[in-house]
């Protein structure tokens, strides 16, 4: 049995227990405290040694806390602006103006939708040239406000279509990079599931960038540097480990401002105590920056970006 | 009979007697036999069909300055593969080879050269150099580029290379697309002019960030340019490319350069565009 397989077998044991005590008023609690300390152990041994092939499955899963749903839950007010003003709308990439306890802002966020018909529609959150053109538009809008920008990131990476290319893609990711390094107020991304590549970047180069504990960020997929480099998609689990795409590795490298933990079996297993964590994150970021200076706010963050990777970890 | 094929070069060398370096190379698109001191004189086009070769960067910074004027910066100090990174083979070693291969220590030359008499600042990505793909070294590169050329208040010409960020540096090369775009913005600040040429190929994370932002956009004749490669959108999407997708011309049809050029005329046509934006030598 592996631990996977005993740490379900002392569940249902627990389960039980607490059925019992419940029907039949027996006192267990002393052997329910036992079993509960054990599989608390158990838990926790198995997700800290989670592989970043098993952390890609997680930030993969379609059930994963993210997109509107996500967005609906973490603020009080949310009014969805749309379209690019040239091409037209894209429901991979969203946003709008939202309230977040009290604070007004610009929100940004991946949507790869539950549905079929909603994932299709998104292309399971690969936004096109109209998505990214759009955000720098909401990006233009928040920065003529001075509202914060938070973007919330969940995408395989851009979409690759010969639309894409005629509506330039590059240069609306290229916009967006350059608007949220000028932004005229505070910036904040969370990376909730997939960061893909370009996709991911064009929404994050902010003045913190948060990460959930099983959230990947990556220059390529694993699959895709696999076939590339190895000439064999199979050797993904081994190109995810080389490219350093987890949350805590990112953290060590000191591209990553804190990771945000999840609850017990990944985000999925707790949608309300999940956006709950990264509204803690968020608004206690969002408070330290409010307090600087914009002089100040902005030679940070171009100092954080001019020296990425020139130094050592923690730079 | 070939003795070196070059997939990137896209043409042949062809040995025709003994064992001396190949006088002759063949082109793979038209088949024709060229010696190779006419390829050299045509800057690497083919006589016969105008197929594009790969330019070296230092053949292309010849081609484009005044005699004598290019002065190279020094390459930014910086520790080398971040990630311990190996695939099949460890990164170091692909560095290594590449280094051998090329000549150059790593995929940009960027220094400060005269062009027609017009002093300006150059960074120029070499192909054959890991794919001209941007890790840290390249991006610290670029963004001392930019900075010296503003500082210097000399236009900066970037020509670009490029597959994209280097697989091997992972998130921290991903990251100099937005550390080049802080360079971008020194331009900005100092009212100095940025000229990007896009040549073969000019995709991915350099044309989605620094490639893209420039104030005046030449596409080499002979460019591919696009944000995905071609075959990476066939897979994807299961869509057939239309002809001529991703060439030079469809970035013009579609807006997104300002000027196709042709390589034998590019060096005049940035003298002749530098004369409108910079201010006389
Ligand atoms: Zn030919």
């Amino acid at each position: 049995m592996n631990e996977e397989e005993r740490l379900k077998v002392l569940e249902e044991k627990a389960a039980e227990l607490r059925r019992l005590a419940e029907q039949d008023g027996l006192d267990l609690g002393a052997e329910l405290a036992v079993l509960e300390r054990k599989i608390a152990e158990l838990r926790r041994k198995l997700y800290a040694e989670l592989s970043p092939w098993a952390r890609v499955q997680l930030a993969r899963r379609p059930d994963r806390p993210s997109g509107l749903p996500f967005v609906q839950a973490l603020c009080e007010a949310f009014f969805e602006l749309r379209g690019d003003r040239v091409v037209g709308d894209d429901p991979a990439l969203r946003g709008g103006l939202a309230r977040l306890a009290g604070n007004r802002l610009v929100l940004l966020f991946h949507h790869r939708g539950s549905t079929p018909e909603e994932q299709r529609a998104s292309r399971f959150g690969m936004a096109s040239a109209q998505g990214y053109w759009k955000a720098k538009r909401l990006m233009e809008v928040a920065a003529r406000l001075r509202l914060p920008l938070l973007t919330l990131i969940n995408t395989p990476g851009a979409y690759p279509g010969v639309q894409a290319e005629a509506h330039n893609v590059a240069g609306a990711i290229a916009a967006c990079i350059w608007a949220m390094l000028r932004h005229p107020a505070p910036t904040v991304a969370v990376i909730l599931g997939e960061g893909g590549s370009g996709g991911a970047v064009a929404l994050a180069a902010a003045d913190r960038v948060l990460m959930l504990e099983n959230a990947t960020y990556s220059v390529i997929s694993p699959e895709g540097a696999a076939s590339i480099l190895w000439k064999d998609a199979k050797v993904a689990p081994k190109a995810a480990e080389a490219l350093r795409l987890t949350a805590h590795e990112l953290y060590a490298l000191g591209v990553v401002d804190e990771v945000i933990p999840e609850p017990m079996g990944g985000a999925h297993a707790d949608f309300a105590a999940t956006v709950e964590a990264v509204r803690e994150a968020v608004l206690r970021h969002l408070g330290e920056l409010s307090r600087l200076p914009l002089d100040e706010l902005l030679r940070a963050r171009y100092k954080r970006y001019r020296h990425v990777g020139a130094q050592g970890p923690g730079a | 009979m070939p003795i070196r094929k070059d997939k990137r070069e896209r043409y042949v060398e062809v040995e025709v007697s003994g064992p001396r370096e190949p006088l002759w190379v063949r082109c793979e698109a038209c088949g024709e036999l060229i010696f190779k001191r006419k390829l050299q004189e045509n800057q690497y086009v083919c006589p016969r069909c105008g197929a594009y070769f790969f330019l070296s960067a230092r053949e292309r910074i010849a081609a484009l300055t005044d005699p004598e004027t290019f002065r190279e910066f020094p390459p930014p100090q910086i520790p080398e593969d971040p990630l311990g990174f190996a695939d099949q083979v460890p990164y170091r070693e692909r560095l290594a080879r590449a280094r051998q291969e090329t000549g150059l220590g790593e995929a940009l030359v960027a220094g400060e050269a005269r062009l027609a008499g017009y002093p300006l600042t150059l960074a120029v990505l070499d192909f054959r150099f890991i794919g001209g793909s941007m890790g840290v070294a390249v991006g610290e590169a670029l963004y001392l580029a930019q900075a010296h050329a503003a500082r210097a208040r000399t236009p900066f010409v970037f020509v670009v290379s490029s597959g994209g960020a280097r697989v091997q540096e992972g998130v921290l090369a991903l990251l100099q697309m937005v550390k080049v775009v802080a360079g971008r913005e020194l331009l900005a600040q100092e009212g100095v002019p940025y000229i990007a040429v896009l040549t073969y190929p000019s995709t991915g994370g350099v044309l989605a960030s620094l490639g893209s932002l420039a104030d005046v956009t030449l596409a080499e004749e002979g460019a591919l340019i696009g944000f995905a490669g071609p075959r990476v959108i066939e897979q994807t999407t299961g869509e057939r490319l239309p002809p001529g997708f991703q060439t030079a011309r469809f970035a013009l049809e579609h807006g997104l350069v300002d000027q196709v050029v042709p390589r034998a005329q590019l060096r005049e046509e940035l003298a002749r565009l530098l004369r409108v934006l910079a201010e006389e030598p």
